[in-house]
């Protein structure tokens, strides 16, 4: 890797001065930022570890929605208490993240700042309909994600949080890529708050919302109702694991699991 | 006396484990060399360019910076090419195209990993800052990767020495008789199939430390290298012009290798040839992703094949024709790989009476392939037992059936194949009989029933396989293309008080000789395991040696210490018969003791030790004193494991996903030392046979960029990919080695992926699919499916 200041900040005043430096890089688990370091596909000025501000962690349920602090981990995650009691789906997506040492390091704001096609993550905050919450403001899951690797993040705002909704049903199902895991097809499926919402991972250039699957299961909440609705190819990408139809046909696939899932 | 607990056939917990598991292993990126330099290699992005200039001012004058080399300044050190280690000639006699292998590229790239340069620096982040301001002109220049375009009219050329991209093309069998048999077939069975790429990926990557002392003259290259000696032989005479008697190499512990670490490659000879230049230690380590695209690969055959039957299901001929990819270069064993290691063993375990194969080598803009785990036996057992199955689903005849009216019976041994080998012993309904019965082949159609009944589509596939270990005898492989001989050399060094230390020439790199071998010299010795130690990987401390790969190392290296043990023995027993005062003949050796026949009086191993360097009691007007023994042991031929594995798979339908269910591997590896690690290196090896059936895969795209470049993209089996898998061995002893051992390192990747795939298109096979290629990815499963429900339904 090239050069670069390091600092870390013990509260978030500190981090947020820190990130207005251009071409400075947050991180958080390092998971993706330590890989690009090494590549050297990034250079930044100075990179700020926000792991010294205990306030960005951990697992709370209130007003009827669970909060997770942006440094909370995949691992911390999928073993909670209260994420298993209120969103078992959501404890389960954290647990088919990655292998033990990336659920270990990685956190869920790290995860949602980079937004990777294939990362597990958006689509639950996507189909539950979560809210993104920064050092300056909050956003709505439906107007967070940008497409590839893009986000409404600015440029140094700092995830603090992230909230969900309690919904009544959820599941997440995963086809992982038999080499990385990470999603070539995720589904996450909720019926909560918000009416019935489906978000898919892995197949597009970012997590996308699928609104026939939601009309039809709306009225009928079963595997079977979503039989005939298929996402179009044109819409999935194609690499050397999963040509654009596997993957459209995946999403039906994985939709129903999820459902059955659900209950 | 009790049997041994520590002796041959004892499941001895492995002596090297303890180092391993504590993190005490030394490997060569653990050693540090004082004054240690580090070099980064720069690599050619390209897969075929023309190299127009390389500028290396801007990187010279970069902090840390010692010494940038480019091929230019290798070629003015008159430093020679990397040599291929066999030549192999064509159908009219010619030898092949032989083109030339620079370390450092001169002129032209010819794959992307390519080494251009080399920066030194006095640390790797320094190297790697300093390769950014080196300066390339390439001209990009087309590019081949597949055989089937190497092969086509106007492809790009890799050689201008190499018209059609055609290393050679070369063949094996009576071509004339397999006609007349296939004019008297009653039916013909054929197959078109594709022997997978696959990048070998060890779990240490390789590397290599180049140590000159002015003092002396004297070169080290500390290398991650299966056979230290080898490349001593083939860097210091081909390459650099270093007597022997002036460059160490040394291969401390090595973290798998898998074939890939038995090459010379480029990188030994830059660091070893930059330490003489820079007059200071130069390390090199590959990256992971250096290593996909550095490591010799595996396999990449395109193989056309037709068996002839008669009435009854019996094999009357077999014709084969094999396209094989040979990569951008040859590398050091490449040309012997889809040759001698291959077309040999197509035999397999029947008793075709006529095969004739043909193979042509094609160069490609890829890394180079060479022998991986198998080498050769595993394309030719793929193939040879996925067209049986075939046949036998034409003709109706059960899978298991077909297979035992074709078997060479118990009785026929030695039995000589048509095409050169003559196998030894073996037993091939006994190693599929307690197959059948291990699997329950019997219960299977209930258990599909069952699956059925949970969407799943379950098959069952059976091979019956055969494979050629520790390559053999040097005259005859002389004969057949190989530039070097194939013996191993062991020296037993008994200590004044009777305690041992074993030099080999073979090489561990996980297998586990430490203890092995310590067994068999703790049985023939007679003396407790703890006072043998094993010593390897060393040429200032190793007379000779081969190295290991092919399965060799028990069937020749543990030979040649038995044959160093017998001369121990008879100079003990000289000793033994003057400090006993009694004759020669009449002294006996056993458990340890030199014994008067039919007496009491008895001198231990230890005395006589004693005696033999403490020598006031000692013949020594006959005798030198001293007990140190060398031996070389030549085979007389291959050992030829063979076994029966079955496989069982269920398939996911909605997503093509294939579970393998159950696996059981029978096998014939002749006598067990140790049972624990035979079946330690059986798991390992089916698991790397899975891993080619079902997921591994190296992928180019049309340019020669490499997709499948990284972990993320390559997939390597995990242990969520295998079931536990059910291990069992059934013995014939190899007749022409004093252990009656075979070798058993390769039978898992040999065996597993015939049996897959059979598995997955039997379970498929109510969809009409007859054939699937590796690696049967879900992808492909689905797609299979999905063409032939179209068709189906059309
Ligand atoms: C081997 C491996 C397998 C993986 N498998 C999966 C998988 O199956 N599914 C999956 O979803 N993911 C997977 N990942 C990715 C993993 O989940 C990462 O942890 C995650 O993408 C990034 O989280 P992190 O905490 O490590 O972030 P970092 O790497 O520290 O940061 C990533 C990016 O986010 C920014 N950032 C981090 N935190 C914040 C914040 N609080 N506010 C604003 N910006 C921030 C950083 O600046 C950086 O640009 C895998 C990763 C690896 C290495």
């Amino acid at each position: 890797m090239y050069d670069f200041a390091y600092h870390r900040p013990t509260n978030l005043a500190d981090a947020a001065r820190l990130a207005k430096e251009a071409e400075a890089k947050l991180m958080a688990g390092g998971m993706t930022l330590i890989p690009t370091l090494k590549q050297r596909l990034a250079k930044p000025s100075a990179v700020i570890d926000l792991g010294a501000i205990s306030d960005l962690v951990g697992i709370r349920v209130e007003g009827g929605r669970l909060t997770i602090g942006a440094l909370t981990t995949h691992a911390d995650v999928a073993r909670s208490a209260e994420v298993r009691r209120t969103i078992p789906g959501l404890a389960d997506l954290a647990n088919g993240i990655g292998d033990p040492q990336v659920r270990n390091r990685g956190t869920i704001g790290g995860s949602l700042a980079n937004n990777d096609p294939a990362a597990d993550y958006p689509a639950a905050v996507l189909g539950l309909g979560a809210t993104i919450q920064t050092n300056e403001r909050s956003i709505a899951a439906d107007d967070y994600f940008k497409g590839l690797f893009e986000t409404a993040l600015k440029e140094g705002e700092i995830i603090t949080a992230v909230h969900f909704p309690i919904p009544e049903k959820a599941a997440y199902a995963k086809f992982p890529n038999p080499a990385s895991r990470y999603a070539i097809i995720g589904v996450f499926i909720a019926k909560g708050p918000q009416g019935v919402r489906v978000a898919v991972t892995g197949a597009g250039n970012g997590v996308f919302r699928v609104k026939a699957m939601e009309d039809a299961l709306a009225k009928n909440w079963s595997a079977d109702a979503i039989n005939d609705i298929t996402v179009p190819a044109s819409e999935c990408n194609s690499d050397i694991h999963a040509s654009s139809e596997y993957r459209a046909h995946l999403i039906g696939v994985m939709a129903k699991r999820a459902i059955q899932a659900a209950g | 006396m009790a049997p041994r607990d520590d002796g041959i056939g004892a499941a001895v917990r492995r002596k090297e484990d303890f180092r391993f598991l504590t993190g005490r292993g030394l490997y060569v990126d653990d050693i540090v060399r004082p004054g240690q330099l580090y070099a980064y290699i720069l690599r050619s992005p390209h897969a075929h360019a023309e190299i127009r200039a390389i500028d290396t001012a801007k990187a010279m004058r970069a902090k840390g910076v010692v010494a940038v080399f480019t091929g230019a300044d290798m070629a003015k050190d008159n430093v020679g090419s990397l040599p291929c280690g066999w030549q192999v000639k064509n159908k009219d006699g010619s030898p092949m195209n032989e083109p030339p292998h620079p370390p450092l590229a001169v002129d032209r790239v010819r794959h992307v990993g390519d080494p251009v340069a080399v920066v030194i620096a006095d640390s790797r982040e320094a190297a790697k800052d300093a390769a950014e301001l080196v300066e390339i002109d390439y001209r990009p220049l087309p590019a081949v990767v597949s055989v089937a375009e190497a092969i086509k009219p106007g492809a790009p050329q890799v050689w201008d020495i190499a018209p059609g991209n055609t290393c050679y093309d070369w063949e094996i069998g009576d071509k004339a008789a397999v006609d007349a048999a296939f004019s008297r077939a009653h039916h013909v069975a054929r197959i078109e199939l594709v022997n997978n790429r696959l990048v070998p990926n060890a779990m240490e990557p390789r590397a290599a430390i180049g140590d000159f002392d002015p003092a002396s003259g004297e070169y080290t290259l500390y290398t991650t290298s299966q056979n230290p000696h080898v490349i001593r032989l083939l860097m210091g005479a081909f390459v650099l012009h270093i007597p022997e008697s002036k460059l160490r190499v040394y291969a401390p512990d090595v973290g798998g290798g898998f074939g890939s670490k038995i090459f010379h490659y480029a990188e030994e000879a830059i660091v070893t040839w930059a330490a003489g230049k820079v007059k200071r230690p130069v390390k090199w380590t590959a990256e992971r992703s250096e290593s996909f695209m550095t490591d010799a690969h595996g396999r990449d055959h395109v193989t056309r094949a037709e068996l002839a039957l008669d009435r009854d299901g019996k094999f009357l001929g077999l014709r084969v024709s094999t396209l094989a990819n040979m990569g951008a270069y040859l590398s050091t064993f490449a040309p012997c790989v889809p040759t001698y290691l291959y077309a040999t063993l197509l035999a397999g375990v029947y008793t075709t009476p006529a095969i004739y194969a043909e193979v042509r080598a094609v160069f490609t803009n890829t890394v180079p392939v060479d022998a991986y785990r198998g080498a050769g036996r595993p394309e030719a057992t793929y193939l040879l037992e996925r067209l049986v199955d075939v046949a036998a689903r034409e003709m109706n005849i059960d899978p298991v059936e077909i297979r035992r009216r074709n078997f060479i019976a118990p009785d026929a041994f030695p039995y000589q194949t048509p095409v050169a080998l003559q196998y030894d012993s073996g037993n091939y309904h006994a190693t599929l009989d307690q197959a059948l019965k291990a699997a329950d082949w019997a219960g299977f159609p209930k258990r599909r029933e069952e699956a059925r009944k949970r969407g799943k589509l379950r098959g069952i596939g059976i091979s019956t396989y055969i494979e050629a270990c520790g390559i053999a005898p040097s005259n005859v492989v002389g004969a057949l293309g190989a530039r070097a001989g194939l013996y191993e050399a062991a020296e037993v060094r008994v200590h004044p008080t009777g305690t041992v230390t074993v030099f080999t020439g073979c090489h561990s790199h996980g297998q586990g000789h430490e203890t092995t071998y310590a067994q068999l010299v703790a049985e023939g010795l007679g003396i407790p395991i703890e006072n043998v130690e094993i010593v390897h990987g060393d040429t200032a401390k190793i007379p000779f040696g081969m190295g290991t790969y092919g399965s060799r190392s028990l069937a020749v290296g543990g030979s040649a210490i038995v044959r160093a043990m017998d001369k121990i023995i008879r100079k003990g027993k000289k000793i033994a018969s003057h400090l006993l005062e009694a004759a020669e003949a009449d002294i006996e050796f056993k458990d340890g003791k030199f014994t008067v026949a039919g007496t009491d009086r008895s001198k231990t191993f230890a005395e006589v030790a004693l005696a033999a360097y403490v020598p006031h009691n000692y013949p020594l007007d006959e005798l030198e004193p001293g007990l140190d023994e060398t031996a070389f042991y030549d085979p007389k031929n291959f050992t030829f494991p063979a076994g029966c594995h079955i496989c069982e798979v269920e398939i996911d339908p909605d997503t093509g996903v294939t579970q393998v269910v159950n696996f059981t591997a029978v096998d014939d590896v002749g006598r067990v030392i140790n049972p624990m690690i035979v079946e330690g290196q059986v798991q390992g090896g089916v698991a790397q046979g899975i891993g080619q059936a079902l997921l591994e895969n190296c992928v180019y795209d049309e340019n020669g960029q490499l997709l499948t470049g990284s972990m993320m993209d390559y997939t390597m089996p995990r242990a969520d990919n295998l079931p536990s898998i059910a291990v069992s061995t059934h013995t014939t002893l190899c007749t022409h080695n004093p252990l009656g051992v075979k070798g058993c390192g390769e039978v898992g990747a040999i065996g597993a992926p015939p049996a897959v795939i059979n598995a997955i298109v039997d379970a498929l096979s109510s969809y009409g699919i007859t054939h699937i290629d590796m690696p049967a990815t879900p992808q492909r499963v689905w797609k299979a499916i999905q063409d032939a429900r179209m068709k189906q339904a059309a």
